[in-house]
């Protein structure tokens, strides 16, 4: 292809050799292999890069470390794999006012590990965070079970700076938590899974590492009686950290609870905790129960679907019954595990057809309810299947922005709600 | 305005809906910010999201900018109206629509009060977070438009984050839906931009808020230092010790002489008073409340005393809620100023902002959100002395250039609307602005609501050649075209 040759002289010039080479089979894109990867070594030659493949026309896939590299569609067209791995300092951590900027190849895990250095966090808790980068768990929106404290990162990040395909690194917010100048882009960036400009920064408010935690368990017969439970503890007076329920095919289900507080404060609470929830029995966890979420992909087999669903916690017990009577009829076995937020993973194993009959029932279930389901890993016989669901009667708008910020669709085309 | 156009209008709205008298118009002529002030062609106060597309579906298709504004209670002239256009006010759209406490949401109109949410959601033990000073008169479409935060956002977060889904009206009249009743809905997180867009990117005409429950116990302290800088040590220390109040608030010794002499709230008369508010479940509360007495009599608190009742703290937090309106009793004119800067900057900006006023000849009183670096220095002086004015002026906008210069921000909940707008590019650079501009040209490209706020030179939006026709921002010479 002479355009690509062009493009790739070009690049090679900009990136140098060291950062430049060739796609091999596990650079593939859910099954689509572009043709390089770049490694820049800093933002500016990232921004660089961008532009290059802009004017060439060259489809580009903003890459961390690859880690949900298959969540949303099948790229439209792949050719250049643009990595972060190389922007990964933690450019500034002013402890004394809970903040960090960090570059967006960094780890999670090696982040919390410099703020646990002052007692601090990033309260939040993502998948694989010893390899995920912040980058991207900001663009696909990932989030966990402390998000229901502490919210979700569009709610802790307070400044990014971003790469556009022509080339223009712009930054909004700032370095402070309180800060109402401008438009807030970093919520816009957060979750829009690379298709507006690559995130090169992020600045974070940050929260201090607890005191004492502690997890109890408990479970319930059925749906009815769990969703009871869920809803009288939101409604209560604790001021628990995490709540998640647990859920299968075949086991009761079980719901975890974390506090975080002082001694006296946890004491108090536990008490409260044993009155609220009566005859259940309530026993302390281990705190690796809050892997559950994660241990849903260990390891996902080619007859594996995941995904995310969002739903109203007062359709926790409808949601549950409608996945038992349907993975029944379909002999798809499920688990689920769904933050009291409303937000869960979803694990369904089964032969593709079924699969397939089973997603689309229970998108158009939750979708009924005001609720979402987004796939984002499955097996390789069902990519045609939309990743998203319905995208609403905003999706003229979002593709208005998309075409501001991304005119010729160079950034992951295809992938996105609506085939953006 | 052309008598159809204007019939039009009036048709949409019913005679009842439409101000056109200048006797009337005046009330909109400005809103909390009254030293700018532009009376509109009319004002139209439409009942239902239908009349509010209808019209500003006219608006698109005669090319006429419109302001939408809640209760006119901002700060930097974002509900000003602009020039040869149009106000929208959303008053009448005040009915609470849903409340679902199951799901811990409630749907509203945007002329609804924020204290009003709470009202009805209080007897349930719930409440709306988000706590602007001005709460019992201000809208939630306002405070949606400003992003608005209050005391109690550095432990429950701003507008934004209690905001979870909204119904708009494109500035071409047509209607959609952003985030919803659950979260994560596919798509861009356009609910997020939309929150403190300062109206420029439509008109929301439904709000779909989050609400809490009321924690087990509220404990509010006032710790009285010998200056400023003492009670900002206080405060790097609670924050230090892996604390996160529900509020921190510090007053100066003018700011507290003015709330003594407006509402008498009993304050200590010392020259830092710093609030601590906790709130949580009751040992815990009481633990950490113990901690935060030490550290205060550790940085030189002279007095600690505890709110012994609902009553008393009610006082406590009237007193510095009055704050603003406190510097009537104290100066003839003020300007309230809303700079952020890194926490850890207080003490530097703090006797920088002293030099200046002092060198000025201008009083400033200090009232903040210590917590979170939220400074609103209240400038003071005298409108009939010559001069005064003006100096006011340059000196608050010098200090919001102590802000930047310290790593902050020019606004942390007053937004930028008219009054901030020049100093946005001392805070961006021009490809941020210009990425800011691109988004806004996605929502509006004709840039017809509230049109020359929030950015310093308005953009317009690349149109295709040939279908050029002068812009009335460029006739005006307000906007070049790029």
């Amino acid at each position: 292809m002479l355009k690509t040759s062009a493009f790739e002289e070009n690049l090679r010039a900009r990136v140098g050799e060291a950062n430049l080479h060739l796609a091999s089979a596990g650079d593939a894109v859910s099954g689509v292999l572009p043709e390089f990867v770049a490694e820049p070594n800093d933002e500016r030659q990232l921004a660089g890069i961008l532009s290059l493949a802009n004017e060439a026309g060259i489809a580009v896939v903003p890459r961390g470390s690859g880690t949900k590299l298959d969540w949303g569609n099948p790229p439209r067209r792949a050719q250049l794999i643009l990595s972060t791995a190389r922007l990964n300092r933690i450019v500034e951590h002013v402890w004394a006012d809970l903040t960090v900027t960090v570059e967006a190849g960094c780890t999670l895990q090696s982040l919390q590990q410099t703020l646990g250095q002052h007692g601090q966090r990033l309260a939040f808790d993502g998948l694989w965070p010893e390899r995920a980068t912040i980058g991207g768990i900001l663009s696909t929106n990932d989030s966990g079970a402390l998000r229901l404290r502490f919210g979700a990162l569009r709610d802790l990040i307070i400044g990014v700076t971003i790469a556009l395909p022509d080339g223009t690194l712009a930054s909004s917010g700032g370095k402070v938590v309180k800060n109402v100048a401008g438009y807030d882009l970093p919520k816009l960036v957060t979750g829009a899974l690379g298709t507006l400009g690559i995130i090169t920064r992020a600045v974070f408010r940050l929260h201090p590492l607890p005191r004492t935690a502690k997890t109890f368990s408990f479970s319930a017969e059925n749906s009815a009686d769990m969703q009871q439970l869920i809803l009288a503890i939101q409604d209560s007076q604790l001021a628990h950290t995490s709540l998640q329920i647990r859920g299968a095919a075949s086991e009761l289900l079980a719901a975890d609870i974390l506090f975080e507080a002082t001694d006296a404060g946890l004491a108090a609470q536990e008490s409260q905790l044993r009155d609220l929830l009566g005859s259940a029995r309530v026993e302390q966890s281990p705190g690796s129960i809050w892997d559950a979420r994660q241990n849903l992909w260990n390891p996902p087999a080619n007859s594996t679907l995941l995904g995310k669903i969002s739903l109203l916690p007062t359709h926790i017990a409808k949601t549950f019954d409608f996945l038992k009577s349907l993975g029944n009829s379909r002999k798809v076995s499920w688990q689920i595990v769904l933050q009291a937020t409303g937000i869960g993973m979803l694990w369904l194993e089964g032969d593709p057809d079924q699969l397939s009959a089973v997603v689309k029932q229970s998108r158009t279930e939750l979708e009924s309810r005001s609720g979402a389901l987004v796939i984002l890993h499955r097996p390789s016989e069902l990519r045609a299947i939309d990743a998203w669901g319905n995208a609403g009667d905003s999706i003229s708008l979002m593709r208005a922005v998309k075409h501001q910020l991304d005119p010729k669709s160079i950034l992951n085309p295809g992938r996105f709600v609506g085939g953006i | 305005m052309d008598a159809r156009i204007f019939q039009e209008l009036r048709s949409i709205v019913g005679a009842h809906g439409l101000v056109s008298s200048p006797e009337e118009l005046h009330t909109y002529e400005c809103d909390g910010l009254t030293n700018f002030r532009v009376m509109p062609l009319a004002v139209l106060l439409p009942s239902d999201t239908q009349q509010v597309q209808a019209i500003v579906g006219v608006c698109h298709r005669e090319r006429i900018p419109f302001v939408a504004r809640g209760s006119g209670t901002g700060l930097s002239g974002g509900a000003l109206p602009v020039e040869n256009g149009i106000v929208i006010s959303l008053a009448r759209m005040n009915r609470i629509l849903e409340m679902d406490l199951a799901n811990a949401r409630v749907v509203v109109e945007p002329g609804v009060i924020n204290l009003d949410v709470t009202g009805r959601v209080q007897p349930y033990q719930y409440f709306y977070a988000p706590d602007p000073s001005s709460q019992s008169v201000c809208s939630i479409g306002g405070n949606v438009a400003e992003n608005s935060g209050g005391a109690h956002c550095l432990k429950y977060g701003f507008t934004t984050t209690h905001v979870l889904g909204l119904e708009v009206v494109l500035p071409d009249g047509s209607l959609v839906h952003l985030g919803g009743k659950c979260l994560d809905m596919p798509g861009y997180d356009l609910m997020g931009v939309f929150v403190g867009s300062e109206g420029t990117l439509g008109i929301a005409t439904k709000v779909t808020l989050r609400i809490v429950k009321r924690p087990e116990c509220i404990r509010t302290l006032l710790a009285a230092f010998p200056g400023t800088n003492e009670a900002g040590a206080a405060v790097s220390d609670i924050i230090a010790a892996g604390m996160l109040p529900a509020a921190i608030e510090m007053m100066d010794n003018l700011a507290i002489q003015a709330a003594e002499a407006a509402v008498h709230p009993n304050y200590p008369d010392c020259g830092g008073l710093l609030l601590v508010e906790l709130d949580g479940p009751v040992a815990e509360v009481e633990a950490l409340m113990r901690d935060v007495d030490e550290i205060c009599r550790k940085n030189g608190a002279w007095e600690v005393r505890l709110a012994k009742s609902d009553t008393e703290r009610m006082l406590v937090w009237k007193g510095r809620k009055a704050a603003f309106a406190a510097m009537g009793r104290i100066s003839p004119n003020y300007i309230v100023q809303d700079g952020v800067i890194p926490r850890t900057a207080l003490p530097r900006v703090m006797s920088e902002i002293a030099r200046l006023s002092e060198e000025a000849g201008i009083r400033v009183a200090n009232v903040f959100h210590a917590g979170d670096g939220n400074l609103h220095p209240l400038v003071l002086y005298d409108r009939r002395i010559a001069g005064q004015e003006q100096a006011a002026e340059s000196l608050s906008y010098r200090i919001l250039e102590l802000c930047l210069e310290a790593g902050g921000s020019i606004t942390g909940e007053h937004g930028v609307g008219e009054e901030k707008k020049r100093m946005m590019s001392k805070m961006f650079a021009e490809p941020d602005l210009d990425t800011m501009q691109r988004v806004r040209c996605a929502f509006d490209p004709l840039q017809l609501s509230n049109p020359t706020k929030v950015f310093p030179t308005p953009r317009l939006c690349g149109e295709k050649p040939g279908e050029y026709v002068a812009h009335p921002l460029e006739t005006a010479g307000v906007a070049e075209r790029y």
